[in-house]
């Protein structure tokens, strides 16, 4: 279907990168403080996007589509306009003029089947959820009342909610005007020839995967509020998103709205994972709806709204094999992905299964790789980016696939994994899909891991309950993870085919009462940046850490970003302002070389103090430094009165932070159930600038990989609808549930970046959820199971048991 | 998640509660704790005119003595019945059942008459009461009247209560004798609700077990007694062998649902299985 990509293409993108001198350490940096947030978030002083009251301000609710796939006949509202408190109600085709389609900014192929995706259907709804009229009232009471007025006629279609089944012969078509379900084939491959090298092979695995699909659900559900100053065309759009900058410019696109008339602000956001990494409907829809009444608007999602209308997770079919020889050594690995695209398109749809790609092969080296993706359409919400985008489906085939070769071979699942990966004095190395991993040291990780699972004594239990068939089986899970963080240098970003680039915008502003203002283009949303950024620009500047204030996630103060996703923020966002505060100090060594009238060469600069070589007592601080320049009394002549600085910084390569995670479960084989006995993670993140951010960051990122394991699964009936609608059938894990986490960590700094830094926002969910599935799995190897699909529910778990395996 | 417009009081007494149920006819609904008519009102699953709410009604909350019954007004939370030392004295499965219940802020709101009056068959507390032969007192308009918990839950979500009818309190026969007991909840995560639930009193007497109450939690529309078990237990051995012999008989005659959190078979199952385990730590082996 499309020519194939060539990894010495992306090797080729990203080779010459240039090998940056190791970071200075000063006492900022690695140093634990408390988030400088969480005073406010803890207090409840926040400015969540619903908190949000302005004068006049109306409520916009959207009736959505309870069928997955209907001719919409007809839309009427007249009885919705007529209820008390209601100004407007539209329908799809009231809109159809303004609305504009929701952007899909990754068109993977150049053939990629792209349906148009209205804010609002006009003809045609393709999911249960599907928007299809909104009313705008005085209140949300009385606009959700309101909602119940309109009468929509439908003529139901057939349904296609199953991936094979929908691109298979003769199957009703998600978009009939497209001819296909399928929205693109993507094949890759790198090293040498697959099935030549599998012809080599002793030993052929082949397991079959499931991703099943997930519902996100951020702490602060999603919400917009539009003020439009009609007499100016003038629009500020507060979002709880995680994406404020690009969602500037896409709304600009999609409404034909002037970008530079629009301002987009997100405030407080609770959370996201991807899951408000979009440009959604909801979002446009307030957009032209203020800009039609020339009023505030706002929408907030309820919890059982969001499940069907915010992007779903994952929902991918992988069939992976994996051929190696007699003594382990791994040669090739082959991955055909089915991925779920949903009915539409959102933001980076297509691109989340392309971005696991390079992450098969892992931390493991090969001779042969070959990859397919197969995008498919079906009548479901469209998914996208979640909780680590490709990267945690990789790793969970990978993880799993290698279980199940040394189990074949008869080998300890360890002792293969040390056989095949990539060895601490082989980096920089370059992996069979040509990304070259900067640094790494699997070897440290293990050993540290294991020490502190104590593997020895937990074997040695495993062997005793299997001899004495106690009910209480005890299983151990391996994930010896790499991933891909960092998005990105844009020039890889651009070879395939993404939309924009992958830099970071910083500015460090010097005020004149010696405090200094960090501008930073990524986008917070519960992560703690202002507290390691005011670290970074601490230690660089000398300044003491409370100096220090953090502008974001406004494009009126922090006007250039490309936010928040993909563990980019410190790797690319903080590198960005490290780089800024370099030169802050050079042009503040002018001033100061001028006021102390030394020469530049001769002036050093060390904890925020200038001095003058040989002459201890001539010296100024940074901050007199910025006052005087503020002053501009008396300054170098023709230097500009200002020593604040810019940085846009746009990476060499991706960083590739690294892991052990090793996990102990008791599985019940009476009744099924799954516990987790123990935690173990050695992390490898780089360098670190706060260890409690990184703890807290680990520990939401392994609940939620957990989660994925034991607990969730979006459910749709035959129908299409979502029958896990509400957080009771919906389950998610909570502190009660998890055990203790044992954490520790092992240092190996990125060669890449200044810093050092390696990312650390998605390492937990990719490695834990192959760590607990490869556990259960081992405790339930007796009973002749070798694999068990995801979540691994008691009832999936004594089915299993009960039927030796055999699913 | 907006609920559809209702009238609302809060009267003082069970009487001006009754009445105002009877002038807001079929549509109006008692508030108890809100925790299950507040969701079912926010999904709009359920459009009632008026909500009769008893929280200022202090007779309804509280534990007392009566001779040799336990008292327990309807309004009083699971927080509360949980720490009350006459419950943790007389009726232990209660205390131990509904520690199960949620989350703290759930058992802080959520009340025993609620859940009773609500009849999820999901509920544990029902169960409970089945068990352990509870009375439930309930006022109308032609006074008080006292239905035997077998009689209570009719089906799902129905009980035996007109919509006139406020349940005010309800009578628990307090245990006399060596008994144990034991509530095996079995759900996936520990706020979520039961796929199966075994409430197990056993009275031990001279190593043997004289007597065994069991009711099971969502094996049917209603919560149901395990009556073969009980009848297999009565005067057995205490004995491991004895008590699972007699636990393979905890699905009969149970109608269990098949739903997401698991097939009728699958729940059969766990009836036996946690049967035999309530019954060996209520029998103290
Ligand atoms: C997140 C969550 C999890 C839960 N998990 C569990 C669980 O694991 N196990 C469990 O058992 N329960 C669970 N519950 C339910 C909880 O126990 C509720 O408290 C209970 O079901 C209802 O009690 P309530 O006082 O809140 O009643 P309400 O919600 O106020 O009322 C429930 C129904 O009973 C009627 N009613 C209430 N009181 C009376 C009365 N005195 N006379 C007549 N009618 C009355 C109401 O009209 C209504 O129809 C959960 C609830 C929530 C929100």
């Amino acid at each position: 279907m499309t020519e194939q990509l060539d990894a010495g293409m992306v090797a080729e993108q990203i080779a010459d990168a240039d090998a940056l001198s190791s970071p200075r350490r000063g006492g900022e940096l690695g140093r634990g403080r408390r988030r400088k947030e969480d005073a406010k978030l803890l207090t409840g002083q926040t400015n969540w996007t619903d908190n949000i009251v302005l004068p006049g301000l109306l409520h916009m609710s959207v009736l959505r589509s309870p069928m997955a796939h209907a001719k919409i006949l007809s839309v009427d509202v007249s009885g919705a306009l007529e209820m008390p408190g209601v100004i407007a109600a539209y329908s799809g085709a009231d809109l159809a003029e303004v609305q504009g389609s929701l952007p899909c900014a990754w068109p993977v192929t150049p053939d990629m089947v792209h349906p148009d995706h209205h804010p609002l259907a006009v003809d045609e709804v393709r999911y249960v959820g599907d928007g299809v009229a909104v009313v705008v009232a005085r209140d949300r009471y009385a606009s959700a009342d309101a909602l119940e007025a309109i009468v929509v006629e439908y003529d139901e279609l057939p349904v296609v909610l199953d991936m094979e089944s929908a691109i298979s012969d003769g199957t009703p078509l998600v978009h009939e005007d497209k001819g296909t379900n399928t929205c693109f084939v993507w094949p890759f491959a790198g090293g040498e020839d697959y099935d030549a090298t599998k012809a080599k092979a002793d030993v052929v695995v082949k397991r079959r995967f499931r991703q099943q699909r997930l519902l996100p659900a951020a702490m602060e559900p999603r919400a917009v509020v539009v003020a439009p100053i009609a007499a100016a065309d003038d629009y500020t759009v507060y979002s709880a998103t995680q994406i404020p900058h690009i969602l500037r410019v896409m709304l600009a696109l999609v409404t034909g709205i002037p970008e530079h008339r629009i301002r987009v602000i997100a405030p407080d956001v609770g959370g996201g994972f991807g899951s408000k990494l979009n440009v959604y409907a909801e979002e446009v829809l307030a957009l032209v709806v203020a800009k039609k009444l020339g009023r505030p608007v706002k929408w907030t999602e309820s919890r059982s709204e969001g499940f069907q209308a915010t992007i779903h997770g994952r929902d991918q079919i992988q069939d992976v094999e994996i051929c190696a020889t007699q003594d382990g050594k791994v040669l090739g690995l082959k991955v055909d992905l089915l991925a779920d695209m949903g009915a539409y398109l959102q933001l980076v749809t297509p691109g989340v299964p392309i971005l696991g790609a390079f992450m098969f092969p892992a931390i493991y080296k090969m001779d042969a790789y070959s990859f397919t993706c197969t995008g498919v359409f079906t009548n479901k919400t469209p998914t996208d980016a979640y909780r680590g985008a490709g990267r945690p489906e990789a790793t969970y085939a990978i993880e799993r696939i290698m279980d199940e070769l040394a189990h074949e071979l008869g080998r300890d699942p360890m002792d293969l994994r040390r056989q095949n990966w990539i060895k601490h004095e082989e980096f920089p190395f370059e992996t069979v899909c040509g990304l070259t991993y900067d640094s790494g040291n699997y070897e440290a990780a293990t050993e540290k891991a294991e020490a502190m699972f104590g593997m020895a004594a937990l074997r040695a239990e495993q062997k005793a309950r299997r001899e004495s068939r106690d009910p209480i089986q005890l299983g151990i899970g391996i994930s010896t993870f790499t991933e891909m963080c960092g998005l990105a240098p844009s020039r890889v970003l651009g070879s395939l085919s993404y939309g924009a680039g992958g830099w970071e915008a910083a500015q460090i502003r010097m005020l004149p009462t010696g405090k200094v203002e960090v501008v930073s283009g990524a986008t917070p949303h519960g992560q703690g940046h202002h507290t390691s950024w005011s670290q970074i620009v601490a230690d660089a500047l000398g300044v003491p850490f409370e100096d220090v204030e953090c502008v974001t996630g406004d494009t009126d103060s922090s006007p250039k970003g490309m936010d928040t996703y993909g563990s980019r923020s410190l790797v690319v966002g903080g590198v960005a302002i490290h780089r800024a505060a370099a030169k802050v100090i050079e042009k503040a060594r002018r001033v100061a070389a001028h006021l102390l009238e030394a020469a530049e060469g001769d002036v050093e600069f060390r904890s925020g103090t200038f001095s003058v070589k040989g002459s201890p007592e001539a010296k100024t601080t940074i901050q007199e430094v910025a006052l005087a320049t503020f002053a501009a009394h008396n300054l170098p002549e023709g230097m500009e009165p200002t020593i604040d600085a810019d940085c846009v910084y746009d990476p060499e390569n991706f960083s590739f932070p690294h892991g052990t995670h090793l996990c102990a479960v008791e599985v019940d084989t009476e009744t099924g159930f799954t516990k987790i006995r123990k935690y173990v993670c050695v992390d490898d993140v780089g360098k670190v600038v706060n260890p409690v951010i990184v703890e807290g960051q680990v520990h939401g990122g392994l609940t939620q990989g957990i989660a994925q394991a034991l607990y969730e699964e979006a459910i749709h009936d035959a129908a299409g609808n979502l029958v896990t609608g509400t957080m009771a059938d919906y389950l998610l894990p909570t502190a009660a549930d998890l055990p203790h986490f044992d954490t520790g960590r092992t240092e190996t700094a990125s060669t890449t970046n200044p810093l050092g830094v390696k990312g650390v926002g998605e390492a937990g969910t990719i490695a834990s959820t192959p760590a607990v599935i490869n556990a259960v799995v081992d405790a339930l190897r007796p009973f002749g199971v070798n694999n068990i699909d995801m979540p691994a529910t008691p009832e999936r778990v004594w089915r299993l048991v009960q039927s030796g395996g055999s699913r | 998640m907006i609920p559809a417009q209702f009238d609302y009081v809060a009267p003082g007494t069970v009487a001006d509660a009754v009445a105002a149920l009877i002038d807001g006819g079929e549509d109006a609904k008692v508030l108890a704790g809100g925790q299950s008519l507040i969701p079912v009102l926010r999904l709009r699953l359920s459009y009632p005119s008026l909500l009769v709410d008893l929280r200022k009604i202090d007779e309804l909350r509280g534990v007392r003595e009566d001779g040799a019954e336990l008292v327990i007004g309807a309004m009083t939370r699971h927080a509360d019945v949980i720490s009350d030392p006459l419950v943790r004295q007389h009726a232990a499965l209660l205390a131990e059942a509904a520690a199960t219940v949620a989350d703290p802020a759930v058992r802080h709101r959520g009340t025993f008459g609620g859940s009773l009056a609500h009849a999820d068959p999901a509920g544990d507390l029902p169960a409970v009461a089945v068990a352990l032969g509870a009375q439930l007192v309930a006022e109308g308009p032609g006074g008080r009247r006292s239905i035997a918990a077998a009689d209570f839950f009719q089906d799902y979500l129905q009980t035996a209560l007109a919509p006139d009818e406020v349940l005010v309190e309800v009578r628990l026969p307090k245990l006399q004798g060596r008994w144990g007991v034991a509530y095996e909840k079995f759900s996936r995560t520990a706020q979520a609700w039961a796929i199966v639930g075994v409430a197990a009193a056993v009275r031990r007497d001279n190593g043997a077990i004289a007597e065994a109450r069991i009711g099971l939690t969502n094996m049917g529309s209603t919560p149901v007694r395990a009556g073969a078990v009980e009848a297999a237990l009565a005067g057995a051995s205490a004995e491991a062998g004895t008590i699972a012999e007699a636990a393979a008989h905890a699905a009969d005659g149970t109608h269990a649902p098949s739903d997401l959190s698991g097939g009728s078979d699958y729940r059969e199952h766990l009836a036996r299985v946690l049967t035999r385990r309530a019954v060996t730590t209520a029998a103290g082996l």
